[in-house]
């Protein structure tokens, strides 16, 4: 089987639910989580699977560059749990069945882009699974079609529309020395011409347009109004896995193809920095709870980026494991969002208040994903954090390190806070009727917690399983 | 230089146009001499599907959909037209600056360009080079057709 099976697949199942109009609408929801599964296992075991060699198979008439690498696999296995989590939530949202229906088609569709930009070794063809991901965003954040969706969804695309024409104008530019557009080719052109102004200007350029699509700052215009506004699957799955796969997933990619050179790294660490700290502080006084976690987004994309800055193997390794630990917890503070939403009928802190008798297994996972994204150990966000710190203490960029343990602590205040205001304390006026919720949404929140837990204990095999693997990738 | 002139100034009537349809206009304006300078530089094809799809095609949805939405009061109008100039204040200053940037750089030396395959058949860049880029595009419009149900379907009670 080949690797352009991962989005031949989900076209099919496009096929196979709207071709028989009944029988395909009710097996929607199974078929699309099948194929989310499906796709996890067969990312973990590619090996297995996958021929690597050239035009064999469905790849000799279907002639597509696409591979899977261990950074691959880590952004595959997200995007089968996020997909499945949103999936599961968008079950138990006010949403008749035909709406339903076009959010299955819309997932399926998307995770089509999603698994185009992870497997594409040619930057035209990035660019236009990156489209294709964009273009289903702005129709799920719309999704609801009331006033504030619509505006999360302009902004999302005037600023997407902008990052499309920074990327398309690095590509005529890398073009100019490069023969084609394979990662290949520009890796073997930018050896000779790297200096050149115009390149360095096509380089910075198209990091721009990746900087939009992942929300860093100064770039994260969109990202507040689009995660706040849209509803609540839409949410889980944009914060879980489609800004990282965009964005910090794309930036991972293209640093390793254009070179980790000391500028670049000074961008990225300073970007980085500023993501962390603005979007730890903006958190810190929000309301609203989907916004304080879109800041928060913010914040932790922000280290991941701080880790790719700090231009080592490890720092490499430390970014990928935190891109996964942020999907695990993120997704699972979005799950127990849209259940307090549900439940309570308001994402106001300030009206939310002794939540934890009423809704038990929502606070306990909302207890687990708050610490793990404060950086508390033994949880998963602890070893990635703490990974991102060594790194860049070793490579001696100690006031980097300083700010991001400091942001550490902000992080911690906001969402101690979150977890106060919502489930400490005496039950809030107005929540007497509130319980927890249906099975749909409390399933993956369970699952997400569990992954996080057992991701934080399970380290050790973790960093021999994949921290050597990808430390060969990146330094062959 | 005539035709880049040209271009550029339709498009900055495209972007500063009163009226949507005005700015349709301007928009076909600049592709259409854009796929002139494309067929100057030897690309014959490549200029027909730019004035055949941006020029004839999206100019004929641009046209249809402005027909479909309520025209402003002469409120509406009065008003944007006393902000509207505001929200230019910026672009004289970016064309400057890009201007500057281009003229003090100049034209970029030592860059070793590559030539690449020549290939004159668009059916072998398409279908052969590049398939999966193909794909893609076919995948986008499906996901364009299932945005336009999504959201412009009627809901239970008629209401959009």
């Amino acid at each position: 089987m080949m690797p352009s099976l991962l989005i031949l697949i989900p076209l099919f199942v496009i096929m196979a639910i709207n071709l028989p109009k009944h029988t395909g609408r009710r097996l929607a929801f199974y078929l699309a989580l099948t194929l989310f599964a499906a796709q996890m296992v067969l990312a973990v075991f590619h090996q297995k699977f996958f021929v690597t060699s050239e035009a064999a198979g469905i790849d000799r008439f279907f002639r597509v560059d696409l591979s899977i690498d261990y950074l691959g696999v880590a952004a595959l296995v997200c995007m089968g749990l996020v997909s499945m989590s949103s999936l599961f939530v968008s079950r138990y949202m006010p949403l008749d069945e035909p709406e339903r229906f076009k959010f299955t088609n819309l997932l399926v569709i998307m995770s089509i882009g999603m698994c185009g930009i992870v497997m594409a070794r040619d930057i035209f063809s990035l660019y236009v699974f990156l489209e294709i991901t964009a273009i289903t965003s702005f129709i799920l954040i719309a999704f609801k079609k009331d006033i504030y969706g619509l505006e999360g969804a302009f902004k999302y695309l005037m600023l997407s529309a902008i990052a499309t024409i920074f990327m398309l104008l690095s590509i005529a530019a890398i073009l100019l020395v490069s023969k084609d557009t394979s990662f290949v080719s520009i890796s073997e052109a930018l050896k000779t011409s790297a200096g050149q102004p115009v390149i360095i200007a096509a380089i910075a350029v198209f990091l721009c347009g990746l900087f939009i699509k992942g929300g860093i700052f100064p770039f994260h215009g969109w990202l507040p109004d689009a995660y706040a506004s849209s509803p609540a699957p839409v949410s889980v799955l944009l914060a879980g896995i489609v800004t990282k796969v965009a964005g910090v997933y794309t930036i991972i990619r293209v640093t390793m193809l254009f070179g980790s050179t000391a500028a670049l790294n000074n961008v990225l660490l300073s970007l980085g920095a500023l993501s962390v700290l603005v979007g730890a502080f903006a958190a810190l006084g929000q309301d609203n709870f989907k916004r304080m976690l879109a800041y928060s987004s913010i914040s932790q994309v922000g280290y991941i980026v701080l880790g790719i800055g700090a231009g080592t193997p490890l720092g490499i390794f430390a970014a990928i494991f935190h891109f996964f630990n942020h999907a695990m917890f993120k997704s699972l503070l979005f799950v127990n969002g849209a259940a307090l939403e549900k439940e309570t009928g308001t994402v106001s802190m300030s009206k939310m208040g002794g939540l934890s008798q009423a809704m038990p297994v929502t606070g306990w996972t909302s207890v687990v994903g708050m610490l793990s994204a404060a950086g508390i150990p033994p949880l998963a966000g602890f070893w990635s954090k703490l990974l991102i710190i060594v790194a860049l203490w070793q490579a001696g960029r100690y006031a980097y390190a300083g700010i991001a343990v400091f942001a550490g602590v902000v992080t911690l205040g906001y969402l101690l806070t979150m977890q106060r205001k919502v489930f400490f304390g005496k039950l809030a006026a107005g929540m007497d009727g509130v319980k927890e919720a249906g099975f749909g949404i409390v399933m993956p929140s369970i699952i997400l917690a569990s992954i996080v837990v057992l991701t934080g204990l399970l380290f050790p095999f973790l960093l021999q399983s994949f921290a050597i693997p990808i430390k060969e990738m990146l330094t062959h | 230089m005539v035709l880049l002139v040209t271009m550029t100034l339709a498009a900055i009537w495209t972007v500063m146009g009163r009226s949507l349809l005005k700015a349709t206009i301007g928009l076909a304006v600049t592709s259409a001499v854009l796929s002139i300078i494309i067929f100057r530089l030897g690309s014959p094809l490549a200029a027909v599907f730019e004035l055949s799809v941006c020029t004839g095609l999206i100019t004929v949805v641009f046209v249809s959909t402005i027909s479909l939405t309520k025209p402003l009061t002469h409120k509406d109008i009065t008003e944007m037209s006393r902000k509207r100039h505001k929200r230019f204040i910026y672009l004289p200053v970016i064309l400057a600056l890009t201007a500057f940037l281009i003229i003090r750089s100049g034209a970029p030396k030592g860059l070793i360009m590559s030539m690449g395959e020549s290939v004159h058949n668009v059916a072998e860049v398409l279908w052969d080079m590049r398939q999966l880029d193909m794909f893609g595009q076919v995948i986008l419009i499906i996901a364009g057709a299932l945005g336009v149900v999504v959201l412009f379907a009627e809901g239970k009670n008629g209401a959009k």
